[in-house]
């Protein structure tokens, strides 16, 4: 027999079986995830198949934070039913200015390398990073996680992309990211895993692989895996007490398909309006005017984002007419950067710090542009509408190009502050 | 045993955020309420046209990509959507779709155009173009799927059976 991939060693160990590609499989998860957007629909579900209780209320967690602190009336009594459900239910529920639920999860070491979790949340799949198979859901699947603990998967087959190379100053994990959703387009690995590997990989912290792994869904793929080095053994154990069971692929696995990209070229990315695959390299879009830039989200709201865009807004003031909002990924994230002085810095060169939380990046408050702006984001998707309003126009690129960006208020390839 | 209704025709990689926009689907949960704004962003008089007599949303490549909220089929089903038919489909909407009993039917849909009449035969794995006089074929949905299909989506199967039967 051929050996496995990760996706398929994890499926096996969680449903019992000797699970291969394409094999159905009903399977234990670890952990059960929704946020605000999802949740309250996950609620409903339960109730409609008259379930009551969840199967352990310490694997299930539910967080509000995709409009939060709530902007409206509506959005505060989906909050309240998703408060009384952690009463009811005894899961915990992460309130407003917790921060974003892809960054509390692996942070408050609910899941870590080995594990099989489900989120009711497209960027779920963001835990790969850390050797966890992650995936989003919608509510009725959360909902059907809750009750039984189970879920039923189709294995995926899965997709090996190496990077071979180093990473020239200036360019990021976002920008080798940015890179293959262009290089695959939107659907270049609907209902596959990814695998990243490779000597970039190894050379990433554990915080931007997180950065990769999330933007897996933007290909359509199921789940962006890594394998778990000293690095990410050492990050588990630091946030968690659970037992790690990391999974490495086989030496003979069954690829799909081997992307190698060599990333000693690579040059910083931007996705242009209004898809994420509509990607190309910096200077195609340099010069571009802009009003609203924003650093924050799931993708690049962690500290070592912010430290990067400290170190060149230091002393530096963000142009006229431009905004700059900042969101850290997380209550712990805001507190050391508060502590490393990045946040003083931002407020000083003329950013808004927000709350914790989604908001800008999904459009809910906190940032909505006007019609016919353009705005420079750190964000994972683009979509016309995405941060609220249809006639804005949304580019993409690393924490680093934001930053250049909002001091010269147009598009700014980043590299001129690294030389 | 075939549903017949109208085809309403859009193109490729329809998101989520054109299905229901990011700006109704956080602030509630009434999808009836909701359904009012279904493919807004594409085709503002989708619902008055499809709820009127139900219809086949038919459409390119990967229908449903973006967000894995379940307002998006709900909103379709809620709008007298009563499958939707596209060359390939994002792989979270297609299995929203199936857990809330929302068909989903995946073939060449080039042939089709805005306004015929479809008459689709899930078991069969049949879509007989009444306006062409022309059929498409197409792979019935697997097993698993085509019993939580059956049973009227994931919820009414776990209520039926206490949890999986699979």
């Amino acid at each position: 027999m051929p050996g496995k991939t990760i996706a398929e060693k994890i499926f096996s160990l969680h449903s019992g079986t000797d699970a291969h590609a394409g094999d159905i499989v009903v399977a234990d998860v670890d952990f059960v995830m929704g946020q605000d957007g999802t949740s309250p629909l996950a609620i409903n579900a339960l109730e409609d198949m008259g379930v009551k209780e969840v199967f352990d209320p310490s694997k299930v967690a539910l967080v509000i934070d995709h409009s939060s602190p709530s902007p409206v009336e509506g959005v505060s009594a989906l909050h309240t039913i998703m408060r009384n459900f952690g009463k009811t239910t005894g899961c915990t529920v992460y309130d407003v200015g917790c921060g974003v639920c892809h960054q509390l999860i692996p942070e408050r070491g609910h899941v870590v390398s080995g594990d099989l979790m489900v989120g009711c949340d497209s960027h779920t799949c963001t835990y790969g990073a850390i050797n966890v198979f992650s995936t989003g859901v919608g509510s009725t699947d959360g909902a059907a996680a809750m009750a039984s603990g189970k879920l039923w998967f189709n294995v995926p087959p899965t997709i090996k992309v190496v990077f071979n190379g180093t990473l020239p100053q200036g360019v990021f994990s976002k920008d080798l990211i940015l890179y293959l959703v262009g290089m695959m387009g939107a659907d270049g690995a609907t209902y596959k895993a990814l695998e990243f590997s490779g000597p970039v990989i190894d050379a990433l912290s554990v915080e931007a692989r997180m950065t990769i792994s999330n933007m897996a869904i933007e290909v359509g793929a199921k789940a962006g895996l890594m394998e778990a080095d000293d690095k990410t053994i050492a990050w588990c154990k630091a946030h968690s007490d659970k037992e790690l069971h990391p999974q490495s692929a086989d030496a003979d696995a069954v690829y799909e398909q081997i992307i190698e990209i060599n990333t000693d070229t690579i040059v910083p990315q931007i996705a242009k309006p209004h898809s994420v695959d509509n990607v190309s390299p910096i200077d195609e879009v340099e010069g571009t005017p802009i009003a609203q830039g924003f650093l924050g989200t799931c993708t690049n709201g962690r500290l070592e984002d912010f430290a990067v865009a400290a170190k060149i807004l230091e002393g530096k003031h963000i142009a006229d007419g431009v905004r700059f909002i900042v969101a850290p990924a997380s209550k712990d994230i805001y507190l050391q950067a508060m502590e490393a002085g990045y946040i003083q810095t931002f407020v000083h060169a003329g950013a808004c710090v927000v709350t914790p939380g989604c908001g800008p990046c999904v459009g809910t408050h906190d940032g909505v542009p006007s019609n016919g702006e353009n705005v420079i984001s750190t964000a994972n998707r683009n979509f016309k509408g995405r941060m609220g309003n249809s006639e804005a126009f949304i580019y993409l690129g690393s924490p680093a190009t934001v930053a250049a960006s909002v001091i010269e208020g147009k598009i700014t390839d980043p590299r001129k502050y690294f030389r | 045993m075939g549903i017949t209704a109208k085809a309403f025709k859009y193109g490729d990689d329809i998101n989520t955020d054109y299905i229901i926009s990011g700006k109704y689907k956080f602030k509630s949960n009434d999808m009836k309420a909701m359904a009012v704004h279904a493919m807004e962003e594409l085709d503002p008089h989708y619902f008055e046209k499809v709820s009127e007599n139900g219809g086949f949303l038919v459409a390119g490549k990967n229908f449903g990509m973006g967000s894995s909220r379940e307002q998006a089929p709900l909103v379709l089903i809620n709008s007298d959507t009563k499958a939707v038919i596209a060359k390939s489909f994002a792989r979270i909407f297609y299995r929203n779709a199936i857990n809330t009993g929302l068909p989903v039917v995946i073939c060449d849909t080039d042939s089709i155009d805005g306004a015929d009449m479809l008459d689709l035969d899930l078991a069969a794995g049949v879509i007989h173009n009444v306006t062409q006089g022309t059929d498409i074929t197409f792979s019935p949905l697997p097993g698993v799927m085509a019993q939580l299909l059956a049973d009227g989506g994931l919820a009414a199967h776990f209520r039926k059976h206490g949890g999986f039967n699979l």
